[in-house]
């Protein structure tokens, strides 16, 4: 693989290829598509959080002027049970009750009917034209309670999965899983120091500042067009598809620029009603949702609760090591309680470990990916309980970490051995950071902790286009959701070896684009990179080709230097370099015009690493506490455009941060969210958070021709464990559960 | 209830529309006079994505009703941009990667722009709590606030 120096633009930090248009409000996101002679969608939502449907009469709605359409579950096709891989996914039956209850509200806010009229006013006035009967049941609201064997059930229909002996009856349990190595018993025996604790996170939001919003338009022939803002459109088709029972050619997505998701862009909430709405009121219509509805219909990342046990010998060697991880996945199965299990002790070796983890239903609604879905939850109870543990060892917390850490032929907790991976540089670059020799300010404590995703390849296609002057057109289609485009146009300066300023990027409608998994996982630069250079590298074997027959001699006589097709050394000195442009211009003559594609299921993404520590700083009167450092460390494999690797591991730090300190789903006892809004969800703001140091390890991926591991997700796992363990160092206690907001902290402050 | 005639002037142009009582301004931009550069996040003045000037002073275009621009001055983030190219507030948020998904950058141009006509000279906390009304969930705001400082020193130095 190529050293770093050799780079001539992997590395640079040139402007994004879409940032003129997102400066100057051009970029058309997902509600900024109008129609001529649009319409407004507006969804009718359930104001209990677990009810019986006995009917729903959408009639008064579709007498009001204005009215267009009116639709509720039973105007939907069943769709049948199947599952969709990847990101995202699950059962189609699950998305096609999420997105408009049928029989049963599953949760408060669930979608029961919807309508289409003249504007959104008018849509919302005929909501309220619509009469709906219920029976209302008692929510299960309570983890720990769900899983009780005699808890009023979420879902009659649901028997635990991956029993040792298939279930007899229903349960909330809908899997479990048990992940195991050596014997722990043997194992705690063994440990001189042993801790344990019980860590409780509740449900938090994405909080993408974009509220989910598409327009819809069908024609006579009953061929949907879908304008949205989508981490994958790909998948969007396939669900709409899946669910409205239409064939997936007569469904063209169009991603529109996206407005952040962090995995909550994964899944159709929208998408279908507008089809179907659209198609019964022969007219474009748009659907936005509210921040309100956001709040409570979509997202959010599952609750948990974590029980871990840690056992090390005085040298810190770890031991032994137990997790018991529930996970709440809303109203549908589907928590990533098996992300969590199989990330929980990645980072270290382990001899000795059980893991047990279940994916619990409750009246809350369906939880979809955040960011390393799973891992923040988990890893928080692990890097916790190895702070308590370097504390009783008197050991520095980056030490104990490194004394345990996994490298390069380690067998993972979760089954395969390691590749090349950069956990010790991170922890050794943490060490030696100059942050972290600076001493801990006054009333303050300093939290260490690391982080780790697995990453994802996946399924990514690209083509190349030359223009007729040489410059370049990559088409791809994984929506750019942090700056991809621009590492996509890098990668293809540096393979074809032409100016990044004469690429031009296209996110491909579903279209106009081979297939893409999400943009999610992780995967973009990496798998949809991988696409991009074979695209580039096709480009440059058929220039090749154009040359030799141009000159007139084999092929293989033929190499390709900065951009230009130049005679092997040693033979046929005489002729001129051929320059993309020039091959371009000629390309009538030679076989007509040059178009390289590739498409693939990229393999090996490589893990993704990292270690932050950060001084924080708690008022024992209000219990207020105030983040004054931070300092986080990633192994990238190799940072394409640095900014925005520095942008996402920024980014990721204070979304770990916002849910450590402050956010949090608060529902009252009749499941019914007290805070969906921006006010009372209080996401970090400007002027709660310091910079945020960045130092970005490169240790590359050899799966990946430059050296690409995804960097998107890992950056939000350490900053939750950062958070309490500060919080830990400042005031002498350990406060267990998330988040660490003033109320929570106090109880414990004043707890004694 | 019938529509209300409004005479406004947007981004320096004179401009009539009619819009309903209650229609908000952002409303009034995005679905009665398609300038889609105005985002709306929240629609509840705590996000700041439809941040415009009214006469001036920083506003949450979802805060003001459409009738309320009657006689005013508002600008938008499509009237930052001028003949002569970009805005340095412009320039310097791409040459800073001051965005990943760009939702909420139109409104925080158009806040840094408010902010720096008051402060043209503003220290870190000054940007941090002028831009606080302004929520980003990409970035953590780190560049952001780097780009504001460069803005500030680059416009010192033109001045």
């Amino acid at each position: 693989m190529a050293e770093a120096e050799d780079f001539k633009v992997i590395g640079t930090r040139p402007i994004r290829p879409d940032g003129v248009d997102k400066v100057t409000g051009r970029a058309q996101f997902g509600a900024d598509l109008n129609l001529p002679g649009m319409i407004y969608g507006r969804v009718l939502r359930s104001p209990h959080a677990h009810a019986r449907i006995k009917s729903v009469d959408v009639s008064g709605a579709l007498a009001m002027p204005g009215v267009y359409a009116a639709v509720s579950g039973a105007d939907f096709p069943g769709a049948q049970s199947a599952e969709i891989g990847g990101e995202g996914g699950g059962d189609v039956a699950d998305l096609a009750q999420n997105v408009m209850a049928r029989h049963k509200v599953l949760y408060h806010g669930h979608a029961v009917a919807a309508v289409a009229a003249s504007s959104a006013a008018q849509a919302e006035a005929a909501l309220e034209a619509i009469k709906v009967d219920y029976e209302v049941l008692p929510p299960v609201l309570d983890l720990v309670a769900a899983m009780a064997a005699d808890a009023p059930l979420v879902n009659e229909k649901c028997f635990t999965k991956n029993l040792p002996e298939p279930a007899e009856k229903p349960s909330n349990i809908a899997e479990v899983m048990t992940l195991a190595r050596g014997n722990i018993e043997e194992g705690f025996e063994q440990a001189d120091v042993i801790v344990e604790g019980e860590y409780r996170i509740p449900m938090a939001h994405q909080g993408y500042i974009e509220p989910h919003a598409c327009t819809a338009t069908v024609n006579e022939a009953g061929q949907a067009t879908v304008w949205c803002c989508t981490q994958g459109h790909f998948g969007f088709r396939t669900m709409t598809a899946n669910i409205l029972d239409m064939s997936v050619a007569d469904l063209k997505f169009i991603a529109s620029e996206i407005g952040g998701g962090f995995g909550g862009k994964t899944v159709v909430y929208l998408e279908p009603v507008a089809v179907l709405l659209s198609k019964l009121a022969r007219r474009p219509i748009k659907m936005v949702m509210s921040r309100e509805e956001v709040f409570r219909a979509s997202g959010p990342a599952a609750g948990s609760l974590a029980r871990v046990k840690v056992g090390a010998k005085k040298d810190g060697t770890i031991t032994a090591a137990s997790a018991w991880l529930a996970y709440e996945a809303g109203a549908f199965a589907g928590a990533p309680m098996g992300a969590g299990a199989m990330c929980i002790f990645a980072p270290y070796n382990l001899e000795n470990f059980k893991i047990e983890g279940f994916d619990v239903l409750v009246n809350k609604p369906k939880v979809a990916a955040y960011r390393a879905p799973g891992a923040p939850q988990s890893m928080h109870a692990m890097e916790s309980a190895l702070d308590d543990l370097a504390r009783e060892l008197g050991m520095d917390p980056i030490d104990l970490r490194l004394k345990n850490a996994v490298e390069e032929g380690s067998q993972a907790a979760y089954g395969p051995k390691f590749p090349v991976i950069g956990f010790k540089e991170c922890l050794e670059a943490a060490k030696a950071h100059p942050n972290y020799s600076k001493p801990v300010p006054e009333g303050a404590g300093r939290g260490v902790a690391a982080g780790f995703w697995f990453n994802a390849g996946m399924q990514s296609s690209a083509e190349v286009h030359i223009n007729e002057d040489g410059t370049v057109q990559l088409i791809e289609g994984s929506p750019d959701i942090g700056g991809s485009r621009s590492s996509m146009a890098i990668m293809a300066a540096e393979t074809l070896g032409v100016p990044y300023e004469e690429i031009r990027v296209l996110v491909g409608d579903t279209e106009a684009s081979g297939f893409n998994n999400v943009t999610g996982g992780s995967r973009t630069t990496f798998a949809t990179g991988m696409a991009v250079i074979q695209a580039c590298e096709d480009i440059i074997s058929q220039c090749k080709e154009r040359a030799a027959k141009t000159w007139g001699i084999d092929a293989d006589q033929v190499e390709w230097e900065d951009g230009q097709a130049v005679p092997a050394p040693g033979v046929n000195a005489e002729l001129k370099p051929l320059s993309l442009a020039d091959i371009a211009k000629g390309s009538a003559r030679t076989g007509g015009p040059l178009l390289g594609r590739a498409s693939l299921n990229a393999r090996g993404p490589g893990a993704g690493f990292a270690v932050n520590f950060g001084d924080l700083k708690v008022d024992p009167e209000t219990g207020k506490v105030d983040v004054l450092s931070y300092t986080a460390i990633q192994d990238a494999g190799r940072a394409i455009h640095p900014s925005y690797v520095e942008g996402q591991i920024q980014g990721g730090a204070v979304q770990g941060l916002g849910w450590a300190l402050n956010e949090e789903y608060i529902f009252d006892e009749h499941g019914v969210l007290e805070n969906p809004g921006f006010l009372d969800y209080r996401i970090p703001v400007a002027s709660d958070m310091p910079m945020i140091d960045t130092q970005i390890v490169e240790v590359p991926n050899p799966t990946h021709p430059y050296g690409v591991r995804g960097v998107g997700e890992t950056p939000i796992v350490a900053p939750l464990a950062v958070a309490a363990n500060a919080v830990r160092d400042a005031i002498g206690k350990r406060v267990h559960d998330l988040p660490l907001s003033p109320p929570n902290l106090l109880a414990v402050i004043d707890g004694d | 209830m019938s529509k209300v005639h409004v005479s406004t002037v947007i981004n320096g142009e004179p401009v009539e529309f009619l819009c309903a009582p209650e229609q908000t301004l952002v409303n009034v931009l995005r679905e009665e006079l398609d300038r889609m550069g105005t985002k709306e996040g929240c629609s509840t003045g705590d996000c700041g994505s439809c941040s415009v000037l009214m006469n001036g002073r920083l506003v949450c275009a979802c805060l003001v009703l459409g009738v309320e621009a009657s006689g005013a001055e508002i600008t938008t983030i499509e009237g930052i941009a001028t003949e002569e190219g970009l805005h340095t507030i412009q320039e310097k948020f791409l040459e800073h990667a001051a965005l990943q998904c760009g939702i909420c950058t139109p409104g925080y141009i158009v806040a840094t722009k408010a902010l720096l006509e008051k402060h043209p000279n503003p220290d870190e906390e000054t940007i941090r709590y002028w831009l606080a009304g302004n929520l980003c969930r990409c970035t953590g705001y780190d560049k952001i606030i780097r780009a504001v400082q460069d803005v500030a020193t680059e416009l010192a130095h033109e001045a």
